[in-house]
């Protein structure tokens, strides 16, 4: 298990430089001279090669992105060009909020969601099936800045519940966790209600049932443990889902995390700060992908003997 | 009747039959329904509309939903049910445009990769693991912010952002059906690449990958929403129902129709092309091809 841990961690630095390598690309990709944002407008040429210098624009791109990733390496993430403040300060200050918004939604959908699942399975083919089931498909195709807008409309300037914006305390959080996690909600209880009811099929369960075991001990001991593996493999998989709509919900609640800044970055064509964060949000796609496989290791001894 | 005929009406018998069984269950009918519904409104937009889309009147600027103004006005005083009715125009034009040039564009590349394999084969699969630590709305907001904002870019967007789930599954289709027993016997045939590709793999690989499509024009339909909300989408006054909502969230204390309506439209629609893609799935029997990508 351990070995594998570290293989799968080893394998992880190539997939860095190529994500390092496309991230250092898109930017450069974009239209326009970075330099025509650093330097003030009517700058004579030689003001400008100072400037070019000074960030190192003026070197061949291979070797911009040796120094940038060079720098990368020791945590330097250079220098927001509007915000003038270096890029890794920016992060690490939006960083927590981002963490606690991510953390608690996807928290919030695997509860729910292997709740809501279960229960589906349980009554399966029953009006309280057919409704969960209903509800969740609605849940799911809703956009997620609009579902934000209709729970600010409705919690915070209807009933006055929680604040309609910003990040002061902890009923700030409510309204955007609320709002990316019904979202995730639904993927994990429609997984969950297959995987139970593929489950239900096996022979072992087919046992249980003869050995005169009650039934819902059946399904809440035997068939929900072996239907949550991929369960497992999903919600790592959303990680990635559940930060992409962290960049919409926070902008629509005004929460100063990644994704806020990330589209400020985006607006205000300040590349080191979108560098920055599309580098951040991408690793965190990978570890939780990785975090997804290693619990799914951890928890299913087939996996791990086929691993060896 | 020769050979060709008999095989033509066979072909005709199969696409009736699935399509009684998509229209005749319920989901699917009223799915089916509301679609060519939304596609007829969309169609004649001109017609049907009460008020042009950009007929502004200040004096009656963020009123509520009236007798005149079924869904209310907006902030310039424009009539909201006739801007979704037209919006409709720009969100489904833009969505099936970028899934089917997406879908075009990865079968293509995943049947080059899946049939031919090699060097080729890993550069595709390794650039299709890779865009999938971006997840679509981050790879669409990025390259929009590249290209510059409007309607061309956001289609262009969108269709990169779910390539890579169109190659992937189209790979996986072609994988699976090179070794089966009919291809072998006609590569033994001395059969030619094209003829093996375009005449056996291709047509045995297309329902699912189509199916998944249509699954996917529902995201799309989201994702573009969401540019517009972003201000990145359609531009005004071309009415889409993304950015309709991006100016309704300014006056969301004071009018929070100019919102509500067009979110409920691209919710239903998600909807109802999520049902009729089930129904599709069911009737075509392919659900656990589409496990394969």
């Amino acid at each position: 298990m351990l070995s594998y841990a570290l293989r799968r961690l080893l394998l992880l630095v190539p997939v860095f430089f190529a994500i390092s390598a496309i991230v250092f690309l898109i930017i450069h990709l974009v239209p326009g001279d970075p330099l025509d944002s650093l330097a003030r407008i009517g700058s004579s040429p030689e003001q400008k090669q100072a400037i070019a210098a000074r960030y190192g624009l003026d070197k061949p791109l291979l070797e911009q992105y040796f120094l940038w990733l060079g720098r990368l390496l020791q945590g330097d993430l250079g220098t927001a060009i509007v915000l003038r403040r270096p890029v890794a300060d920016l992060v690490a200050q939006s960083l927590p909020y981002s963490l606690a918004l991510g953390g608690l939604a996807l928290l919030f959908s695997s509860v729910f969601g292997i709740l809501a699942g279960l229960v589906a399975a349980i009554y399966k083919e029953t009006r309280i099936d057919q409704g969960i089931m209903a509800g969740i498909l609605f849940g799911s195709t809703l956009p997620s800045f609009w579902l934000g807008l209709l729970l600010i409309l409705i919690f915070a300037v209807q009933l006055g519940w929680f604040p309609v914006s910003g990040a002061r305390n902890w009923t700030a959080l409510v309204l955007p966790v609320l709002t990316i996690g019904l979202g995730g909600t639904a993927l994990v209880a429609r997984v969950t209600r297959t995987a139970m009811l593929e489950t239900a099929q096996k022979d072992f369960v087919l046992l249980l049932h003869a050995k005169g075991l009650p039934a819902l001990r059946i399904q809440l001991r035997h068939v929900l443990r072996h239907a949550l593996m991929p369960v497992v493999t999903i919600l790592g998989l959303r990680i990635g889902w559940i930060l992409g709509g962290a960049v919409t919900v926070e902008f629509v609640f005004a929460r100063p995390g990644l994704g806020t800044l990330l589209i400020r970055g985006l607006n205000q064509h300040d590349y080191p700060v979108v560098q920055a964060c599309l580098l951040m949000l991408a690793m965190a796609v990978m570890l939780g992908t990785l975090i997804g496989d290693l619990a799914q290791a951890a928890m299913d001894p087939r996996v791990r003997s086929a691993l060896q | 009747m020769s050979a060709d005929t008999a095989i033509t009406a066979r072909r005709a018998d199969f696409r009736r039959s699935v399509a009684a069984k998509v229209m005749l269950t319920p989901k699917g009918g009223i799915a089916g329904a509301y679609l060519i519904l939304l596609v007829l409104l969309a169609l004649f937009a001109p017609w049907i509309a009460p008020y042009p889309y950009d007929a502004q009147n200040l004096k009656i600027a963020s009123q509520a939903p009236s007798l005149a103004n079924w869904l209310g006005t907006d902030e310039f005083g424009r009539d909201v049910l006739s801007r979704i009715i037209y919006g409709a125009r720009t969100s489904l034009s833009v969505s099936v445009t970028a899934i089917s040039v997406s879908v075009f564009v990865g079968m293509a590349l995943g049947a080059a990769a899946g049939y031919f394999g090699g060097l080729f084969d890993r550069a595709v699969t390794t650039i299709v693991d890779l865009s999938w630590s971006f997840p679509e709305i981050l790879l669409a907001l990025i390259l929009v912010a590249i290209i510059g904002p409007g309607l061309h870019s956001t289609m262009f967007a969108i269709g990169i952002a779910y390539l890579a789930q169109f190659t992937r599954l189209t790979r996986a289709q072609i994988l699976s059906l090179k070794g089966e027993t009919y291809v072998e016997a006609t590569i033994n045939l001395g059969a030619s690449h094209g003829h093996i590709v375009f005449r056996h793999l291709m047509p045995n690989a297309l329902a699912p990958v189509i199916v998944c499509g249509m699954l996917a024009t529902g995201d799309a339909i989201i994702l573009e929403a969401t540019l517009g909300f972003f201000g990145l989408g359609a531009q005004p006054p071309v009415p889409s129902w993304g950015a309709m909502m991006s100016s309704g969230s300014a006056l969301i204390f004071k009018a929070p129709w100019i919102i509500i309506f067009p979110g409920l439209v691209v919710a239903v629609t998600v909807i109802a092309i999520n049902l009729f893609g089930d129904a599709l799935i069911r009737a075509l029997d392919i659900r656990a091809r589409l496990r394969e990508g």
